[in-house]
């Protein structure tokens, strides 16, 4: 129970059912204070109906939720503190900027004047001073994004809830964005609840990520644990890109084990991830761990394959290869220089993986 | 009309000055209104400065005499009485008609097309008949009193019909339609995450309500109050029929100078100030509404 005395959220075995389906399915997730925590899942996976559980819009049918040990499953949104970027913004239209911004701190309450100032100081971090005194019909999308981050963080709440803020700006905007959200999170040490279906978001942005799936955690960790090691073929599949293969065991050794491709290719895996009474299992390989050369090399799990096709996109090059037993594979080679060997479609090229490359997601 | 279908839509250049073919399409109009709205209208204002003859002709011969009578306290009186009857009638529909176009809003979409649809039902049948009704229910041995009396609420017949109390539960029945209708219109179009934003803002019901949602649907109530205010302000068919003539409104007295009084001037010249009133009024809700726009 030490646990729940440091963490600014405790999610106790939450369910949230509409009718016959359950959109919440018994999820259970402890957030620290001061971290980003992103809930990350394709759409209709529950994140959404997750976070409105935490602003209070819904209440759980079962379980409870803690906010900084108290609990508040049963309190309404203007009981909890806790504020909320919302997708649309939802910028009140009738009033300015400043009046927008200053909306939460009318609704506490607070002077006149201490009001004024801390509306002028969030304005400031979102650098939108100059236009306090317009009207959100005549900001542009970015800007009304941040004047909806400004008017949720002026209530200085213990935990920002951030409903995909980011995915109606254009790429460019949004990229810079992100940075900017992670660095406000840091310099304001807040806790960030972050929901979105775009895994490079993710993966930008958070201490953590919790992948959800019909309603329940597939895989919560940090980026690089959920990237470099998918515990399920959903989360290798919804995170980067990932060829999914299904193998057989063949022997086992001390610290490596030996499988079988079904069209009869022979790797070597770490034992470490392989249950003991493994008979086949479902592994995957990130296309960039795939090294490829034109010449022989010595490595483990070396085979040779022909290049199907090959799509040049700048900074690297996708590449489909087909073994010489006919499996298909995606893989992702960097163009280092304009002077580096270029793949042509239709070229055989060698291959390796290194046996903690191909990661277990799935077995039985 | 064919022609200007098969040819082609006008350029998007050519919106500002409209072609012939524009011109043909709004003549109808342009020749209704002249006829019936801008030469009625001329008619008045020259009639309410004319004087009457003893048989209730109009002599042309300059006069301010009509105009001086409108000042008289009897005609004020009636003024003040029309507007405050007029104006409580919008109060009262606004009151009762908001949370009813409000719930309307917020159902479900199949709910709403029922609702609304039962909100326009008594226009299907005649407003005369309606009034009638209305009567039925109010009179002395009618509907309301025998059943106020059989439950033994009230041992004798109240007084209902004929009353100013009757003339406003006309009124507001007549014109609760119309502030339904523009109220729903933006209650509709209201964002579900703007009242939940307010919420999150630490707002309470009350204060979303207040501080949220009465701003954005306040188009649809100032359209409602126009629609109500103004021809609940010249009704002349409820305050005769259910007010038994005992308390005439402003549309009364200008009936009864055209017809019964046979004093044309007069009743032109209020039909004028009438007309002026809310000319003015609606020129200042116009230029303050038009306000936070620029």
């Amino acid at each position: 129970m030490s646990a729940s005395a440091h963490s600014m959220i405790e999610i106790r075995g939450v369910t949230k059912r509409f009718g016959s389906f359950t959109a919440v399915n018994d999820i259970s997730l402890s957030v620290r204070e001061g971290e980003f925590i992103t809930l990350l899942g394709p759409s209709g996976c529950g994140k959404t109906t997750l976070l409105r559980l935490l602003a209070g819009f819904e209440t759980p049918d079962a379980g409870s939720i803690l906010l900084a040990g108290e609990d508040v499953s049963h309190l309404p949104p203007y009981r909890r503190s806790v504020n909320q970027v919302f997708q649309s913004y939802a910028l009140f239209p009738h009033l300015t900027v400043r009046e927008n911004v200053g909306f939460g701190l009318r609704m506490q309450q607070v002077p006149a004047a201490a009001a004024a100032e801390r509306i002028r100081e969030a304005l400031a971090t979102v650098s939108l001073e100059p236009m306090a005194d317009r009207f959100p019909h005549q900001l542009s999308g970015g800007q009304r994004q941040r004047v909806a981050l400004a008017r949720a963080i002026v209530c200085r709440p213990q935990v920002l809830l951030l409903d995909e803020p980011l995915s109606a700006l254009d790429a460019k905007l949004r990229h810079a964005m992100q940075l900017e959200l992670k660095h406000l999170q840091r310099r304001l040490g807040l806790t960030f609840v972050f929901v979105t279906h775009d895994q490079e978001e993710a993966l930008t942005m958070s201490d953590r990520i919790a992948i959800i799936n019909h309603g329940r955690i597939e895989q919560l960790g940090d980026a690089s644990e959920i990237y470099h090691k998918p515990r399920t073929p959903f989360a290798a599949d919804f995170i980067g890109q990932a060829n999914l293969l299904s193998v057989t065991v063949l022997s086992r050794h001390a610290t490596t084990a030996r499988v079988r491709l079904d069209d009869g290719l022979e790797l070597t895996v770490s034992a470490a991830e392989l249950p003991a009474a493994t008979q086949t299992a479902l592994i995957s390989i990130r296309p960039e761990k795939i090294h490829i050369s034109k010449r022989p090399i010595e490595a483990e799990n070396v085979f040779s394959a022909r290049i199907q096709e090959e799509i040049f996109q700048g900074a690297t090059d996708q590449l489909w290869l087909v073994t010489d037993q006919g499996t298909r594979l995606h893989a992702l080679v960097a163009n280092e220089s304009a002077m580096n060997e270029a793949y042509h479609e239709g070229e055989r090229v060698y291959c390796s993986l290194h046996p903690d490359d191909l990661v277990v997601v799935q077995s039985a | 009309m064919l022609a200007a279908q098969i040819s082609p839509p006008l350029a998007l250049g050519d919106r500002r000055r409209p072609g012939w073919r524009a011109w043909a399409l709004i003549t109808p109009m342009v020749a209704w209104l002249l006829l019936f709205v801008i030469m009625p209208t001329a008619i008045l204002f020259v009639y309410s400065f004319c004087e009457r003859d003893e048989v209730g002709g109009v002599i042309f011969h300059f006069t301010w005499e009509n105009y001086q009578r409108v000042l008289d306290p009897v005609y004020l009186l009636i003024f003040a009485r029309s507007i405050g009857y007029a104006g409580l009638t919008t109060i009262i529909c606004v009151v009762v008609g908001y949370p009813v176009a409000y719930y309307i809003a917020r159902a479900t979409e199949e709910r709403r097309n029922r609702l609304l649809l039962l909100v326009m039902v008594p226009f299907w049948t005649s407003f005369l008949i309606r009034t009638y009704a209305w009567i039925t229910i109010l009179k002395q041995e009618g509907l309301l009193n025998g059943l106020l009396q059989s439950m033994h609420v009230t041992t004798g017949p109240l007084s209902l019909l004929y009353t100013p109390t009757a003339v406003v539960i006309g009124l507001v029945y007549a014109y609760l339609p119309f502030m339904i209708l523009p109220i729903y219109g933006s209650a509709e179009k209201l964002d579900n995450a703007l009242i939940e934003a307010a919420y999150d803002l630490g707002a309470g019901p009350l204060r979303a309500f207040s501080a949220v949602i009465v701003p954005l649907t306040m188009p649809g109530i100032a359209a409602g109050t126009l629609l109500v205010f103004v021809p609940a302000i010249g009704m002349f068919a409820i305050t005769d029929l259910m007010g038994g003539a005992k308390v005439p409104m402003i549309g009364n007295v200008i009936q009864n100078q055209f017809l019964q009084a046979r004093d044309w001037p007069f009743g032109a010249a209020l039909g004028v100030v009438f007309m002026l009133m809310f000319a003015i009024t609606y020129g200042i809700l116009q230029s303050r509404h038009a306000r936070p726009e620029s």
